[in-house]
């Protein structure tokens, strides 16, 4: 099988005044179809970085980037563009959804930057993907009528849409309390039951436990790149979670 | 993305901010409306000063004899007109439909106790139709039928001095003591433009000056019509040509000198075109500034909604997808304010015509124009800031709090 997603000695490179930072200093590794990454690191340990290359917001210094049999090394703005709009679904960590924008339009946005796609099938494509994270009873809601997580699972759908061949996770649960995070961690699951390629930028050890394989970096370097022999079900650690207190006025 | 999608999301945009967008578009309405109104006026003083030319004959063409320098003292010239001219140019001239002596008496015109102190006017019938005076009772005189004949048309200021009670036809004037039957009064014409009463006239057959009044054959000037606009030039020529023929003139300078209307009506004109200019430069410069604002509160959106724009472009949107949706706003701003702007205009420019009774006229290439001048003003201010989100690093702008 051939990987969706391989790089090959990227290095990142950034000027800061006089002094060089040298945030990706050559690291490799493959990507297979269907399967759920996290990429761990601290901070400064370039994940971020890391993620932006992954999510052809910017280039590396020098490497082969190859996503779904394409090189994009070399690729100017606007083809980088038309990659992220066909190619990739971003879930971010404080959601970014448009505020005053109905969950629907919200999810219904990266549609809009494909001239081919009709607003019809905007449309059934957006409720589709709210289907997928449960919330098309709220599609009308704006973000400020949903909770945390329901923003989040709106941004999940919203970076199914396009049907990318990877989608890619910013910290998706470092916003959100334990029990909300396990939730999202379903839905990850659940698309990944589904065949959807997963790569989740995390600093959570216990995030990293859903996910089938976990690649560390540190210091720009590939630390560890390792298959999880058990992986946790999101479901049942969710069920396992003490209630939520009440409270009482 | 398509333009009717992009039209949405700007407008939705928009009216996010209700309070900012009304004043950006403000900014553009007074601009638009002082433009619209400024050239109104403009064009309306034009047009009333033109209807006044044109009332006094817009084909009228004025010959009189040239005066001669001798010596740094003007004296009158050697070379005058006579009847046997205004016969020629009558018979020959292809370019005139009318021509007509003008040999002025001055003194009081007096019935009974009544006076009007009028200048008696010698003319020939063809007078009328070159100052564009019309019969309103009784009959013109006849150049021949009425030759040297103590005969009289009088406009309406001449009558009311004269006749109070009314009914001036077949009464009797009387003039430097010669009475003259009066045969025909004239539509009221009103005041001209230099003030002149055109309705204080007495019209005589112009032999009856020259026999009975003045005792001479000298005409002191000769008026004649063209036979349409845009022909003064060649009807001036002609005339030249037959008056010098007549005197087998051979000397380099005009014998005489010839005004025309048309001249007249565009010294006028280029007056108040300077004025009017001026006016809507100021206008203009009201509009500018107008733009100013667009391009300032676009500024202020572009940054305001950094992270929007970021977001927009990790999932997809290209830079000139960005630039054309800030485009989009500014030039709906832009025209909004043009269309209310237009409107308001009009509306000022009708309430200042009724409420002070000036002249005014909206020109359509006025509305045209600010119209188009809007859609400009919106592209020119807009461009700056929307380049400016559209060349942002979506990173960059994704981190920005």
């Amino acid at each position: 099988m051939n990987p969706i997603l391989s790089i090959q000695n990227i290095r990142r490179d950034f000027k800061m005044g006089e002094e060089t930072v040298h945030a990706l200093r050559g690291v490799s590794f493959d990507i297979y179809p269907g399967e759920f990454v996290t990429i761990m690191g601290t901070s400064g340990s370039g994940k971020s970085t890391m993620l932006n290359i992954l999510g052809c917001m910017d280039k590396p210094t020098s490497g082969q980037y190859i996503l779904d049999g394409e090189h994009t090394e070399k690729l100017k703005r606007d083809a980088l563009a038309r990659i992220r709009s066909q190619k990739l679904g971003f879930v971010f960590q404080s959601y970014n959804l448009l505020s005053r924008t109905t969950a629907i339009e919200n999810v219904e946005l990266p549609l809009l930057y494909n001239s081919k796609i009709s607003a019809a099938e905007r449309h059934r494509r957006a409720i589709e993907a709210l289907k997928m994270v449960g919330l098309e009873s709220r599609m009308n809601h704006v973000p400020n009528q949903l909770s945390g997580g329901q923003q989040q699972r709106v941004a999940i759908a919203r970076a199914l849409v396009n049907d990318p061949v990877i989608i890619l996770a910013d910290e998706a649960t470092g916003n959100l309390d334990t029990r909300t995070s396990y939730e999202i961690m379903m839905i990850f699951q659940e698309l990944n039951r589904q065949g959807k390629t997963i790569a989740f930028v995390t600093h959570e050890p216990d995030i990293a436990t859903f996910s089938g394989r976990t690649i560390t970096l540190r210091d720009g370097l590939l630390k560890k790149d390792v298959k999880n022999e058990t992986v946790q079900d999101a479901k049942a650690a969710f069920e396992a979670l003490p209630p939520p207190e009440e409270f009482e006025e | 993305m398509s333009p009717l999608t992009l039209i949405k999301i700007s407008l939705r945009a928009l009216l996010r901010n209700r309070m900012r967008t009304f004043l950006s578009v403000l900014g553009i309405v007074i601009g638009v409306a002082a433009v619209i109104t400024m050239v109104a006026m403009g064009e309306g003083s034009k047009k009333s000063i033109k209807e006044q030319m044109t009332a006094m004959g817009t084909n009228a063409i004025i010959i009189m004899p040239n005066r001669d320098r001798r010596g740094g003292v003007q004296m009158e010239s050697t070379e005058s007109l006579e009847e046997a001219d205004v016969i020629a140019i009558r018979e020959n001239a292809t370019y005139i439909n009318g021509v007509s002596p003008m040999i002025t008496v001055g003194g009081q015109a007096i019935v009974g106790n009544n006076n009007s102190p009028t200048a008696l006017s010698g003319v020939s019938a063809d007078y009328l139709k070159i100052r564009n005076y019309e019969i309103e009772d009784g009959v013109m005189f006849d150049d021949q039928a009425d030759r040297m004949a103590k005969v009289c048309v009088i406009g309406q200021t001449v009558v009311k001095n004269l006749f109070p009670e009314g009914d001036p036809i077949g009464k009797t004037i009387r003039y430097k003591s010669i009475p003259l039957k009066v045969i025909g009064t004239l539509k009221a014409k009103g005041s001209g433009d230099f003030g002149q009463d055109n309705d204080d006239v007495i019209f005589t057959p112009y032999q009856t000056v020259m026999k009975r009044f003045n005792a001479t054959t000298n005409i002191r000037q000769i008026y004649a019509n063209s036979i349409g606009e845009g022909y003064a030039a060649q009807a001036t020529e002609e005339i030249m040509g037959i008056l010098k023929e007549r005197r087998s003139w051979t000397k380099p300078t005009d014998p005489f000198r010839v005004f025309t209307q048309e001249e007249m009506i565009q010294m006028v004109t280029s007056t108040s075109d300077m004025l009017s200019l001026v006016l809507t430069a100021i206008a203009g410069i009201s509009l500018f500034v107008g733009g100013i604002g667009i391009m300032n509160i676009m500024y202020v959106s572009v940054t305001e909604r950094t992270k929007e724009i970021g977001l927009r472009m990790a999932i997809g949107a290209r830079g000139r997808d960005i630039l054309l949706q800030f485009l989009f706003e500014s030039v709906i701003i832009s025209l909004l304010g043009g269309a209310i702007g237009i409107a308001l205009g009009i509306a000022a420019s009708e309430t200042v015509k009724i409420a002070m009774n000036w002249p005014m006229s909206v020109s359509i290439t006025s509305v045209i124009v600010s119209f188009g001048v809007c859609f400009a003003t919106g592209v020119f201010f807009g461009w700056y800031p929307a380049r400016k989100a559209s060349r942002l690093d979506p990173i960059e702008a994704l981190r920005f709090e």
